[in-house]
């Protein structure tokens, strides 16, 4: 597999670390009332989809950026990648 | 026979064995090919009847010519003759035979064929149930198997490699050469890959004429043209085994099979290839036709037949005969007139056949039995209600050819069924960036196969930007093949359809009649195509007749797919040489050289090689060395190697909070100059991780981890600044390697450590337990000393630049040499953890929480950290287990870890289990073994006799539950 | 039809003109009583047991391929009950007595052969480890030995004792554990299951379930509707697509497992061996081929396929342990699609939704459990109440924190 590396252009996935669903970006506020099955969501439960996918990825033997990968887990077709970090600030604009 | 021409050099003689027996031949035979020209058609035998087999084929299809090749540890198991390249001294063994292959005892399974039908063993040898694993599978597992590994570790080196290029083509025949010359010219950076040793492909095994011209001049030409150009690489001997994802392809390169030792060099390298775009240019396979006895040594493929006459310059007999249901059957006929083999008849089931040549034809007619129990004497054919037998030694079978779509359908796509060629073209969904060239897709003339590779790389490189000309090509021929089907003989007894693994038509009809009719139950009932050629002449062949038994069509019946790897591939060359000593990198800690030359015993702990103790002239036991270590250190100063612990320097205006974030006790407060002991959790609650966290500075921390997790850790941490908390300003560095460190404990410690700072206050006022500080030592080298103990004594952490670690070590030691500074190692340093009571590996396993390891309250409520929220769940409080101490009621006993805790009289099983020991060591302090556990309870029990039970080694032992720390409890030594 | 040495020796005689289908190929029927979803080895042993064991009529297997077709189809084929967790260890060996009479039990040689396994130890940490564990077995019930290095050395005299990087200082021996001929186990299953009236329908995919007010009461299919009064849901993999249907997301992720055959060779390695210090396991066929695996990919995939470096990294442990396989050759890669949980153990429960269950989260450990995961998913389905040896295997243990996680590395499907 190849990664396309959003600073680096195209990575052997070897150099990655799988971590698994983007939605792991999401971490629910530990100190709201309903923390507990929010968390329970955010730690265990998972679409799995067969299909398209949003998951992370840590360039270990590269530059440590975290990735997020759109990647189709049926035929593992990668339809793009994005810096981790760009994702969750975007995220955190958007709910802010 | 030889024969006259060929691509052989008969002015060299090559020396082989096969057998013990010995043979010439010469270069450029295969062993195939070399014992043929010997007239040895007798080379194996067959898996589960062990009926005498011949070369079948002239290529990695081959099903029958297996053999052991090389003798010691060279031997090489299930090597195909036909691709073997013929070196002087080859020494060749047949297999699957005892005693000999001419006399073989376990043909008699042929006599009793009638019981060792598909799928019989599942039908039988289940009673007495004890006999199964005594009698039945010992004498099934000796009966099968095919050849024998020597036993012995490979000699030979291999390697891996990279390769990248805009266009791989897979094959070098007719479509491949002129796709690879489309592209080169074109300026494309080019990979022409190719199983054989030389280019050409089927062009080698045929008598086609190119440009007027034989076909080789063509070759050659095309050859040099690739050598002049810097943009293509040519890669002979390089079978392309699998496609992966992206456009990744694994190629294995046979450097040095074809010599006698691979000498300097690597026997095998493996690529892989990053292409952006490929052409499959794999060539087809010939399928035979199943006829009664259709198995004998000397009935091969027509087309192999053509191609050890054309190309190897052999045939297996003086007078042959031809099988055929289309015309290429012909073509063979004509070429081996030509080549002076005598043609005894070809026997065509096409009723309005015609002979294009000087040979006897027999239209409409089948061959429907053959004769010779070592080999081929004569064959049946039925024709016009009648039979005849026609003497021969060889047999050319051609039953239409099947594209070798293989790469095509290793993503799962699956081959499309075409009605008018009647074979399977590779479909529409094969690996992104492919294009099927030639013969594999079905365009097996030679010119339609040259115009196919062409246009195919114009298409491939267009998709890339790149434009490409088309090239003219020389003037071919294409012969059609007006094939009509004929998938098997009908009649009575066995006609083989994978040779093999000895699957019928009869088997076939069985899997039908016993419902086993997908294609898949097909091959898993019958085995059939489960051999080392994956049915490759086989798996087409029984689809046809399995759907003439259901009525339906083939592709009704269904299509086969293939898995990589293409052709078999060395378990040595995919492990590529990272085996042995090299299986996975050796750290080393700064202070190795120094324990090395110690003496020092070293241990592997993850990649790292730590000093595990330090034995002393007089020493007889490893223990009296840690005795001796662990009191010398609480009696004056020990100095450990700690470099191995995880170092992460965390840097910004933010740090302070993303580590108040990471850890669940409070690190916010901590004031710079000062460390605490910091313990994170995995979002699911559990203990994850301890460490030290060190401010240095207002902004700027030094964090610890275990030595285990240092690599998962940091990538933690990462994960949380960079996707959790990104509005954070923080930074972080892993600076495991960059700092050597090491522990200075003991009641001395002070003492020594004042003889190597810089005029550093290291008094307890200036410089208190927990304390940490930059600094320089030995006249001016940069340093950290953190005063941080895991002993429970007095005790320093000090670092320096990793490249300074060896002399600091021997440093200490030298001017601790009047204080009795002694090095220890890692288990003295667990003797002393253990008598401290602190958690380490054992403890923190990942299943474990704060709660249980008596850290329940450093759990912050107060905050959102990592893994707070789900330690408040039902199941992690209710947990009882907790750390506690374990000390032999009889002090001669021994305490072992991983013995399980029961109360003092209680049945001991599942249910009554109340923990387990977690680490134990001998404790020189006590004198006596001591450990630690998890015990239902257990801070309620202290005191409580109970019982360690380690049934696994026959123990059972009285403890005593005490404290975990077995040392100074209230820290007193710590503080001094 | 009784399957025995005599017939095959009467049916080998009258030119096996008597040999019957293993099974029918029955068109659906309007409704069941019981449906389960899933003609994989759990599938076929859950009907199975439920219309033998348990007694229960109208009962259908709906499989979206071949029979057997799933993971079963596609394993290692190794039988072990050497777990750790007393939630897992005594399930597993309530399996494995199962698998010791099984055989004869449905009158099928599924090649159940007790040959051993041995994990080996490397390090002082990992001896700790496994004596926990071998202590656990043997209060469970089960057999285990602790082995010494020479020990092993005497068992398995060609590891690589000499030159290797991490050196072999035990092992841990189960000898009842071995392997046994994963088609054949489903075969043996569907042929039982099929002889006491159980449907076994291929080529039959669920494409949704019909719920009205909080119950199941049917499945939609390729071929059409059909009714239910109960529906077990076994399809591993394919948990994820198939649960979608009903609303419900999962502590699952799927993902690939590749594993590997070599060439035939004669015999060579007795038992099951695996590697403590890289990804790898091997046994040999009685068919001789060398049969090993390693590490899942780790990434979520429904593909059936896997990747080159996990090829490398496996043949690289294969080689650092035994190296004398190094002239063997590979034959034939393929992949499974695993429903990794998020604790590395499995489900086996009921659902929110009533008369629908769930049978799911085996990771890549479900062909050993495949007669204790049938036998007690029927129990389930039949009963209403959990088998005692599947107790713990409860769908909202995660939520509630009474997570079976073997490894100890948390919420991480791709590291269990």
């Amino acid at each position: 597999m190849l990664i396309p590396h959003p600073l680096l252009g195209p990575r052997d996935a070897q150099e990655f670390t799988y971590l698994g669903d983007a939605a792991l970006l999401n971490r629910p506020d530990g100190m709201a009332a309903d923390a507990q099955a929010a968390f329970n969501d955010y730690v265990y439960l998972r679409d799995n989809p067969a299909g398209v996918h949003r998951e992370l990825w840590f360039h270990e033997q590269g530059d440590r950026s975290w990735v997020v990968v759109t990647r189709n887990t049926v035929t593992h077709e990668i339809l793009g990648a994005e810096l981790a970090r760009d994702v969750a600030l975007a995220a955190k604009a958007g709910a802010a | 026979m030889r024969l006259a021409g060929g691509l052989i050099d008969l002015g060299r003689t090559l020396r082989f064995t096969f057998d013990g027996k010995p043979y010439e031949g010469h270069p450029g035979d295969t062993l195939a090919s070399a014992l043929l020209a010997n007239d040895v058609r007798l080379v194996g035998r067959s898996f589960k009847y062990h009926r005498p087999r011949g070369v079948f084929s002239a290529g990695s299809e081959e099903p029958n010519a297996l053999v052991e090749l090389r003798s010691g540890a060279r031997r090489e198991p299930n090597t195909r003759a036909t691709v073997t390249e013929l070196f002087d001294g080859l020494e060749a063994h047949s297999q699957n035979r005892w005693p000999s292959l001419s006399f073989d005892a376990l043909a008699v399974n042929d006599l009793f064929a009638d019981f060792l039908t598909a799928g019989f063993y599942y039908k039988t040898f289940m009673w007495p149930r004890a006999l199964w694993e005594k009698l039945y599978e010992p004498a099934i597992r000796r009966a099968a198997g095919l050849g024998s590994l020597s036993m012995q570790p490979d000699p030979d080196a291999y390697d891996k490699g990279f390769l990248h290029c805009d266009l791989l083509v897979v094959g070098a025949g007719a479509a491949g050469l002129a796709a690879a010359l489309t592209a080169a010219r074109a300026g494309a950076r080019v990979i022409l890959a190719d199983e054989d040793s030389r280019l050409g492909g089927r062009l080698l095994s045929e008598s086609d004429r190119l440009d007027d011209a034989p076909a080789g001049e063509w070759i050659t030409k095309a050859e040099a043209e690739f050598a002049s150009l810097p943009n293509i690489r040519v890669m002979r001997r390089t079978t392309v085994f699998g496609a992966f994802d992206h456009g990744v392809y694994g190629a294995v390169e046979r450097v040095s099979d074809h010599l006698a030792e691979p000498g300097a060099q690597v026997r095998q390298t493996l690529w892989r290839i990053t292409a952006k775009r490929t052409i499959l240019a794999a060539g087809a396979t010939e399928r035979h036709i199943p006829f009664r006895n259709n198995d004998r040594p000397g009935i091969i493929l027509a087309g192999a037949l053509r191609a050890y006459a054309n190309r190897w310059a052999v045939s297996p007999a003086r007078r042959v005969a031809i099988f055929t249901n289309n015309d290429d059957g012909h073509r063979t006929a004509r070429d081996l007139l030509a080549k002076g083999v005598g043609v005894a008849a070809v026997v065509d089931s096409r009723a309005d056949a015609r002979a294009t040549g000087d040979y006897r034809l027999i239209a409409g007619a089948t061959v429907s039995g053959s004769k010779g129990r070592l080999g081929l004497t004569s064959i049946e054919v039925t024709h016009g209600g009648g039979t005849e037998w026609i003497a021969c030694g060889a047999l050319g079978v051609s039953g239409g050819w099947n594209p070798n779509v293989h790469l095509a359908s290793h993503h799962r796509g699956r081959p499309i069924w075409d009605e008018a060629l009647q074979t399977f073209l590779p479909g529409d969904d094969f690996p992104a960036g492919m294009v099927v060239a030639g013969a594999a897709a079905g365009q097996g003339g030679t010119a339609a196969a040259m115009a196919s590779g062409a246009e195919a790389a114009v298409t491939a490189l267009s998709a890339l930007g790149i434009e490409a000309k088309r090239p003219t090509l020389p003037r071919a021929e294409d012969a059609a093949a007006g094939l009509q089907p004929l998938w098997h003989v009908p009649g009575k007894g066995r006609a083989w359809v994978d040779f093999q693994n000895d699957v019928t038509v009869k088997d076939v009809k069985l899997a039908y009649q016993e419902n086993m009719r997908p294609v898949e139950h097909l091959k898993r009932w019958t085995t059939l195509g489960m051999a080392t050629d994956q049915g490759k002449t086989a798996n087409v062949t029984a689809l046809a007749v399995m759907a003439e038994l259901t009525g339906k069509s083939i592709p009704q019946t269904g299509t086969t797919i293939f898995r990589p790897p293409y052709t078999p591939v060395s378990l040595s060359v995919l492990g590529g040489g990272d085996s042995g000593a090299h299986f996975r990198p050796t750290r080393l800690t700064p202070s190795h050289e120094w324990a090395k030359a110690q003496g020092a015993v070293f241990v592997e702990v993850g990649q790292w090689m730590r000093a595990q103790y330090f034995p002393q002239a007089g020493e007889t036991h490893w223990r009296q060395t840690v005795d001796r270590e662990v009191l010398a250190t609480r009696k004056g100063v020990g100095i450990c190697d700690v470099t191995t612990l995880g170092k992460v320097d965390v840097q910004g205006a933010d740090a302070a909070e993303f580590l108040d974030r990471l850890y669940c006790n409070a690190m916010k407060s901590l004031k710079v100059g000062m460390v605490r002991y910091g313990l994170m959790l995995r979002e699911d609650g559990h203990a994850y991780d301890d460490g030290t966290c060190a401010r240095l500075g207002e902004q700027h921390y030094v964090v610890t981890t275990t030595t285990a997790q240092a690599g998962p850790v940091y990538r933690h941490m990462e994960f949380a600044r960079q996707c959790l908390w990104p509005e954070l300003d923080v930074q972080l560095i892993s600076t495991t390697d960059a700092w050597a460190q090491f522990s200075v404990a003991g009641p001395s410690a002070r003492r020594l450590l004042e003889r190597v700072v810089d005029g550093f206050d290291l008094s307890n006022e200036a410089f208190p337990f927990m304390a940490c500080a930059g600094l320089t030592v030995c006249g001016g080298l940069r340093a950290r000393l953190f005063r941080i103990s895991f002993s429970g004594e007095l005790a320093y952490e000090i670092a320096v630049p990793a490249r300074y670690g060896n002399a600091l070590m021997a440093r200490l030691v030298e001017r601790g040499a009047d204080l009795g500074a002694t090095p220890y190692g890692t288990e003295a340093l667990g003797v002393m953890r253990i008598e401290k009571g602190h958690a380490a590996g054992n403890e923190l396993n990942g299943q474990t929480t704060a709660q249980m390891l008596g850290m329940g309250r450093m759990v912050s409520a107060k905050k959102d950290a990592i893994g707070t929220v789900m330690t408040r769940r039902e199941g992690l409080v209710a947990e009882t287990r907790t750390l506690v101490g374990l000390q032999p009621v009889d002090p001669a006993e021994p305490v072992v870890a991983g013995s399980h805790l029961f109360a003092g009289d209680a049945a001991q099983n599942t249910e009554t289990d109340q923990g387990w020991i977690t680490s134990a060591c001998y404790s020189p302090h006590l004198g006596s073994a001591i450990g630690l556990g998890l015990l239902a309870n257990g801070a309620e029990r202290l005191g409580e006799v109970i019982v360690a039970a380690n049934p696994l080694q026959g123990q059972r032992v009285a403890l005593r539950v005490v404290s975990p720390h077995f040392i100074d409890p209230e820290g007193e030594r710590l503080r001094v | 039809m009784k399957f025995s040495g005599l017939r095959v020796f009467t049916e080998a005689l009258r030119g096996h003109k008597g040999w019957k289908p293993l099974w029918r190929d029955p068109d659906p029927q309007p409704a069941y009583d019981y449906v389960i979803v899933g003609g994989g080895g759990h599938g076929l042993a859950t009907a199975y047991y439920l219309a033998t064991t348990f007694r229960k009529a109208k009962v259908a297997v709906l499989e979206k391929g071949w029979l057997g077709s799933g993971n079963i189809g596609r394993n290692t084929t190794i039988i072990r009950s050497n777990y750790l967790l007393p939630d897992n260890e005594p399930f597993y060996e309530f399996s494995m007595k199962l698998w010791e009479g099984l055989e004869q039990e449905f009158n099928f040689n599924a090649m159940v052969s007790q040959r051993g396994i041995v994990n080996l130890i490397h390090t002082d940490a990992q001896r700790d480890a496994y004596r926990r564990r071998g202590n656990a077995m043997l209060l469970a019930g089960a057999d285990a030995e602790l082995l010494d290095r020479e020990q092993v050395r005497v068992m398995i005299p060609f590891l690589n004792f000499d030159n290797a990087r991490f050196p072999i200082k035990g092992g841990l021996l189960q000898r009842r554990a071995g392997t046994a001929r994963h088609d054949g186990v489903a075969w043996g299953y569907a042929r039982g299951a099929d002889m006491v009236g159980v449907d076994l329908i291929q080529n039959c995919e669920v494409t949704g379930f019909r719920i009205e007010n909080g119950r199941v009461k049917g499945l939609e299919t390729t071929r059409g509707h059909i009714g239910a009064g109960k529906v077990g849901v076994a399809v591993a993999g394919s948990t994820g697509r198939v649960m979608a249907g009903a609303g419900m997301r999962l502590p699952i992720e799927s993902h690939v497992l590749q594993a590997f055959v070599s060439e035939g060779l004669k015999p060579t390695i007795p038992g099951v061996i695996t590697f403590g210090a890289g990804h790898f396991y091997v046994s040999q066929s009685d068919k001789g081929g060398l049969v090993f695996g390693g590490d899942i990919d780790g990434y979520n995939s429904y593909a059936q396929r896997g990747n080159l470096p996990v090829v490398e990294d496996v043949a690289e442990g294969g080689m650092a342990l035994m190296p004398m396989i190094g002239r063997a050759r590979l034959l034939r890669i393929w992949g499974g699609i695993m429903d990794m949980s998020m604790d590395g153990s499995p489900i086996i429960d009921r659902t929110p939704v009533d008369g629908l269950y769930l049978n799911a989260g085996w990771c890549y450990g479900g062909f050993k459990a495949t007669p204790a995961s049938g036998y007690a998913f029927a129990h389930l389905l039949a009963t209403d109440t959990p088998h005692d040896t599947a107790r713990a295997y409860r769908l909202d243990r995660f939520q509630r924190g009474y997570v079976i996680d073997e490894k100890g590395v948390g919420a991480q499907p791709n590291l269990h």
